[in-house]
C-alpha cells in the first residue's frame, strides 16, 4: 500500500539527512506504529507519505514514495487527499471551518463528491466515531479527546485507504486516549484502513500495533518487525517492556494482561520486601501556597468549584484528571492569573494575584503547557542575559541554572529550533533563576521521549530536595507515578482525590501506571521500585 | 413560537440572506425617515426579533454591542453639535459657549457659539437615525452565522471566502493567544503595560498567529485545497476579476440609486452593467469549478417571508413618501412633536413576522441530548463557552 524506496530526505540548508535511505513496505489493512527518539524524523517520515514532504516543506527528496500505485513525485498532497488522510498533530490547528459537521463535510466538498453521496458518508462517519451528539456544535468547544475523533472523521469521510496520523494521543487525558486508539483499531479491523501512527507515549499504543517501524535515528538503518521482536532491542519502550526485559520474561509482554498472567513469581518473590519510597526530606508543615475555597467561574461555566489545597515545602504534586477537569485554570489561579475568583490563594503570605510582576517571580514559577510562550528571545545566550536582567540577578545565574538542568545546550542557537527537551529545560531554567518557592509545571511531559522524561524527572526531585515545592499537571500516569509524592485528582472542578501518590494512582484503573496493574494488588508504581526490591530480595 | 415549522422538520437556521435581506429593508427604511418615532420603531422591531431568534452562538450576543455603538454614535452626534453647532438652527438659545477664535485658515470651521434647542434635537434625531441603521446590522450579525453567509459566496469567490472564514475563526484564538503571552510575560516578571509591553505581546502573538496558519495550510493543502487542473486557472482568473469589478460597479451603482442626486443618474445604468458582469463572471467561474456544496441551506417558505417582511416594510415606506403622506421628515425648526404616520407603522410593524415564523435554531435539541460538555475546555475558551451551553 505505502512503498518507500531509496528514500533520503534532506531539509534545505540542513548538513545531514534526516531520512536515510529508507526502503520499506507498508502492507494494506495494517497498523503500523512508528517510535524513535525525538528528532529522528519521525515526522518528517509520515508527512512524505502523502507528499507534504517535499512539496510543502521543501528540502531534496530522494527515490521514490508511492502510495496506492501513486508517487508523490507526480502528485502534490492535495491530489492524493483522496487516497490518504492525514491528521496532524494539533487537531485544533488543522480545523478549517467552524462545525463539526462541516469540517466532516470539507474535505469531500474540495473532491467534489456528489451532495447526496455526501451526505451519506457525513452520516456514516457520525455514526462510525460516535459523533453524533456533537455534530452541531462548534469545534473549538469540543474537548481533545472529542476534537482528535473529530479530525479523523474529517478526513475519513473522503474514505482514504490509508490514514496517516502524528502522535495522536499526546494532548490526551487516558481515557480519552483509549477511546481514540480503540476507534483506530476499529478502522483497522472493519474497514481493513491502513494505519500509520507516530507515538511518543508507548505504553497505550504498542498492543494495538501489527508491526513497529523504529527509526533510530543518526543514520542507522531503520528496523521493521513484529511489536515483542522491536520492544526486545528498542531504546524507547513502554514501563511493562522495561519491566519483561528486568524480569527476563519469554515471550515480552505488550498488555497488562500477559504481563499478569507471567507475573505470578515475581509478585511472590518480591512480596516481602515493600517498595522502598524514596523519602526526601520535607517539611510539609512549612506551608509555601494553599487555596481556600478556591471557585473560578467563566462566565456560567464553572471551572473550579470549592477547592481547598495547602502545598508544603519540597512536595511534588501530581493534579490528575481528565480534559478539562480545571487543572490549568488551578494553576493560573495559583500564579496569580487574571482569573475571576472567590476564596483565597496565598502563596507565601501574599495573594500572587496582587503581587507585581516583578515581585511574583521569586514566588511563584509556571511553566505553561507551551514552554515556547515564555521564551522571546533571539538565542538561548541571550535568553538567559534578559532573564538576569529582569530578574535583578547577578549575571549568569539563569545560564548555570541551565547548566545544572540540562547541560550542553547550544547557547547560539535560537529557542524555536531546539529539541522539545531542550526548550522545556530552557523555560525551567528561566523560570527557576529567581529561585521561586512554588514552581508549577502543566503538561511538563507532552512531547518528549523517554530519556528527556528521565531527566526531567532527575531535575525535579533535586528540586525538591532543595526545598521548593512543585506542582504539575499531568496526562503522563507514568511520570506521576515515578515523581510525585502526592496526588490529587480533579474533576468536574471539584477536588475527588487527595493523597500519597501511591494510593491515589494504584486504586484507580484510569490512572494506574502499568507497573501497578501488574503487581495489584501490592502498590509498586515503578520499574525501578522492582528492580531495587529484586536486589535485596535475592540474598533472601 | 413556531406557527410554520420549516418543512416540519427540526428547527433549523434560516437561510443568512434571509436575515441579510431582512435587516438590510429595515436599514434601509431607517435611512428614509427622520420621524423620531419611527426609527425608535424600527429599532425596537429589530431588538424584539433579535431576542427572539437568535441562537446560542458567540456571534448571536453581539446586538448589545451594536447597541452600544448605537449609544455612542448619538452622543459623539450631540456632542459634536454643541462644540461645532454655531451654525445649527436658529430658535431658543439654550446655553452660550465661549467662542474659540481660530486662524484665518480655519473658516470653515467654528468652535463655541450658541446653543439652540432646536440644533440639538436635530443633531440627537440624526444621530438616532445613524444609531438605528447601526442596530439594523447588528441585529443581521446576530441572528445568522457568518460562516453559513460565506458559503453562500458563489464558487468564483470561493477563495475569497475561505480566508475570510479562517480570519474569522481565529478571531477567539487571537484573544486567547494574546492572553495566554501576556500571563507567561508576567510570569517572566516583565511588564505587560505601556508600548514596550505591547511589544512583547504582539511579537509572541504574531509568531505563534504565523505558526498557526502553517499548520493550517498544511491539512488545508493535505485534504485536496486547490484541487484543479492548471488549465483552468487562466479563465477563473477573468472570471474572479469580472465578479470582483462587477461587485465594486454595484456598490456604485447602488450609491446612485439610493441619492437621486449624485452620479448625473446613471446609478441605475451602472448597476444593471454591474450585475450583468457579476452574472457572466459567476457563470464562467461556476462552470470550471470542481467543487460541491454539503447541504447548502435551503430557501423555503420560512425565508420567504422573513425576506418579504422586510421588503413590505420598505415597501409601505415607499408608499408613504410617494403618496406625500406628512411625518416621514418632520421639520426640527419648531419643536413640535412630529405627527405618526399610521402606513409606515403597520409597514415596520409586518417586520415582526419572523417572530413567528423563525424558530430559535436547534436551541432545544441541543441541550436535550448532549452530555454535558467538557467544562474546562470550555473553560479554555471562554469566549466561546455559550456556544454550547
Amino acid at each position: 500500500m505505502i512503498r518507500f524506496e531509496q528514500v533520503s530526505f534532506t531539509y534545505t540548508g540542513a548538513a545531514q539527512a534526516t531520512l536515510r535511505q529508507i526502503n520499506i513496505d507498508v502492507p494494506e489493512g495494517e497498523l503500523c506504529l512508528v517510535v524513535g527518539e525525538t528528532g529522528t524524523g519521525k515526522t518528517t517520515f509520515l508527512r512524505a507519505m502523502n507528499g507534504l514532504v517535499p512539496h510543502f516543506s521543501g528540502g531534496t527528496l530522494a527515490g521514490t514514495v508511492t502510495v496506492d500505485g501513486r508517487t508523490t513525485q507526480d502528485n502534490r498532497p492535495r491530489d492524493l487527499s483522496d487516497v490518504v488522510g492525514f491528521v496532524a498533530q494539533n487537531p485544533l490547528a488543522s480545523f478549517v471551518t467552524e462545525t463539526v459537521e462541516d469540517e466532516l463535510a470539507y474535505t469531500m466538498e474540495n473532491l467534489g463528491v456528489a451532495p447526496d453521496a455526501m451526505r451519506r458518508r457525513v452520516e456514516d462517519t457520525v455514526d462510525l466515531l460516535g459523533l453524533h451528539d456533537l455534530r452541531d456544535r462548534s469545534l473549538r468547544a469540543l474537548s481533545g479527546g472529542q476534537q482528535q475523533r473529530v479530525a479523523i472523521g474529517a478526513v475519513l469521510t473522503a474514505s482514504p485507504r490509508v490514514l496517516v496520523l502524528d502522535e495522536p494521543t499526546s494532548a490526551l487525558d487516558p481515557a480519552a486516549a483509549e477511546e481514540v486508539l480503540s476507534t483506530l483499531a476499529r478502522l483497522v479491523h472493519d474497514l481493513g484502513l491502513t494505519v500509520v501512527l507516530a507515538e511518543h507515549r508507548l505504553e497505550r499504543v504498542v498492543p494495538f500495533a501489527d508491526r513497529v517501524i523504529l527509526l533510530p535515528g543518526g543514520g542507522a538503518p531503520l528496523k521493521v518487525g513484529t511489536p515483542s521482536e522491536i520492544m526486545e532491542s528498542s531504546p524507547v519502550v513502554p514501563p511493562l517492556v522495561e519491566l519483561g526485559r528486568l524480569v527476563g520474561w519469554k515471550p515480552l509482554p505488550l498488555t497488562v494482561r500477559d504481563a499478569r498472567r507471567q507475573a505470578g513469581p515475581l509478585r511472590q518473590r518480591i512480596a516481602r520486601v515493600s517498595p522502598q519510597v524514596v523519602t526526601i526530606d520535607r517539611d510539609a508543615d512549612a506551608e509555601v501556597a494553599s487555596v481556600n475555597r478556591l471557585r473560578v467561574a467563566y462566565g456560567e461555566v464553572v471551572a473550579l468549584d470549592g477547592v481547598d489545597l495547602s502545598i508544603g515545602r519540597g512536595e511534588i504534586v501530581a493534579l490528575m484528571g481528565r480534559n478539562g477537569s480545571g487543572k490549568s485554570t488551578l494553576l493560573n489561579a495559583l500564579s496569580g492569573g487574571q482569573v475571576s475568583i472567590s476564596g483565597t490563594v496565598r502563596v507565601g503570605s501574599d495573594d500572587p494575584k496582587k503581587l507585581v510582576a516583578a515581585a511574583l517571580i521569586h514566588q511563584v514559577g509556571l511553566v505553561p503547557q507551551d514552554p515556547g510562550l515564555l521564551l522571546y528571545g533571539e538565542s538561548v545566550q541571550g535568553e538567559c542575559v534578559a532573564a538576569d536582567k529582569v530578574s535583578g540577578l547577578e549575571v549568569g545565574t539563569t545560564a548555570r541554572t541551565l547548566e545544572r538542568v540540562l547541560p550542553n545546550v547550544p547557547p547560539d542557537r535560537h529557542p524555536s529550533d531546539l529539541s522539545e527537551g531542550q526548550r522545556l529545560a530552557l523555560a525551567l531554567a528561566v523560570v527557576l533563576a529567581p529561585a521561586p518557592s512554588l514552581l508549577l509545571l502543566d503538561e511538563p511531559t507532552r512531547g518528549l521521549d523517554y530519556p528527556s522524561k528521565d531527566r526531567l524527572i532527575v531535575v525535579l526531585r533535586e528540586l525538591a530536595g532543595a526545598g521548593h515545592a512543585i506542582v504539575l499537571a499531568t496526562h503522563d500516569v507514568e511520570l506521576a507515578a515515578r515523581v510525585a509524592d502526592r496526588a490529587v485528582v480533579l474533576a468536574d472542578g471539584q477536588v475527588i482525590a487527595d493523597g500519597p501518590a501511591r494510593q491515589v494512582v494504584c486504586h484507580s484503573p484510569v490512572f494506574a501506571p502499568q507497573v501497578a496493574k501488574v503487581l495489584a494488588p501490592d502498590e509498586w508504581l515503578t520499574v525501578d521500585e522492582v528492580r531495587v526490591a529484586l536486589e535485596r530480595a535475592v540474598p533472601a | 413560537m413556531t406557527l410554520l415549522g420549516p418543512s416540519g422538520g427540526r428547527p433549523r437556521a434560516l437561510h443568512p440572506l434571509a436575515w441579510w435581506l431582512w435587516a438590510a429593508s429595515l436599514a434601509v427604511c431607517a435611512m428614509r425617515t427622520t420621524n423620531p418615532f419611527l426609527l425608535l420603531l424600527i429599532g425596537a422591531v429589530a431588538c424584539f426579533v433579535v431576542a427572539n431568534c437568535r441562537g446560542n452562538a458567540p456571534w448571536s450576543r453581539s446586538l448589545t454591542f451594536f447597541l452600544r455603538i448605537g449609544v455612542l454614535v448619538i452622543v459623539i452626534r450631540v456632542v459634536i453639535e454643541i462644540v461645532f453647532g454655531q451654525r445649527g438652527l436658529p430658535g431658543h438659545v439654550l446655553f452660550t459657549l465661549p467662542r474659540v477664535p481660530l486662524p484665518a485658515w480655519a473658516a470653515g470651521v467654528s468652535i463655541g457659539g450658541a446653543v439652540t434647542a432646536e440644533s440639538i434635537v436635530q443633531a440627537f434625531i440624526q444621530g438616532l437615525q445613524f444609531a438605528v441603521i447601526v442596530v439594523c446590522f447588528g441585529a443581521a450579525n446576530s441572528l445568522a452565522s457568518p460562516y453559513r453567509l460565506l458559503r453562500c459566496l458563489p464558487a468564483v469567490l470561493y477563495e475569497t471566502g475561505v480566508a475570510l472564514t479562517v480570519a474569522l475563526a481565529f478571531t477567539p484564538e487571537l484573544i486567547q493567544s494574546i492572553a495566554l503571552v501576556h500571563q507567561a510575560r508576567r510570569m517572566r516578571g516583565i511588564p505587560t503595560k505601556g508600548f514596550r509591553g505591547l511589544r512583547g505581546i504582539a511579537v509572541p502573538v504574531l509568531e505563534s498567529a504565523l505558526d498557526r496558519s502553517l499548520q493550517l495550510a498544511t491539512s488545508m493543502d493535505a485534504r485536496g485545497y486547490g484541487r484543479r487542473s492548471p488549465a483552468a486557472s487562466a479563465s477563473r482568473r477573468l472570471a474572479t476579476s469580472a465578479t470582483v469589478l462587477g461587485l465594486l460597479l454595484a456598490a456604485v451603482g447602488l450609491y446612485g440609486v439610493i441619492d437621486s442626486g449624485s452620479l448625473f443618474g446613471l446609478g441605475l445604468p451602472i448597476f444593471a452593467f454591474a450585475a450583468v458582469l457579476c452574472g457572466a463572471g459567476l457563470a464562467v467561474g461556476g462552470r470550471r469549478t470542481s467543487r460541491t456544496r454539503y447541504r447548502p441551506d435551503p430557501w423555503r417558505l420560512p425565508e420567504w417571508l422573513v425576506a418579504v417582511s422586510g421588503l413590505l416594510a420598505l415597501a409601505f415606506m415607499v408608499a408613504t413618501s410617494v403618496l406625500d403622506i406628512v411625518g416621514l421628515s418632520p421639520s426640527f425648526s419648531n419643536l413640535v412633536v412630529p405627527p405618526l404616520p399610521l402606513l409606515p407603522v403597520v409597514g415596520i410593524l409586518l417586520a415582526l413576522l419572523p417572530v413567528l415564523v423563525a424558530a430559535t435554531p436547534s436551541a432545544g435539541k441541543r441541550s436535550a441530548t448532549s452530555p454535558i460538555p467538557n467544562i474546562a475546555d470550555r473553560a479554555a475558551t471562554p469566549s466561546l463557552h455559550k456556544a454550547s451551553a
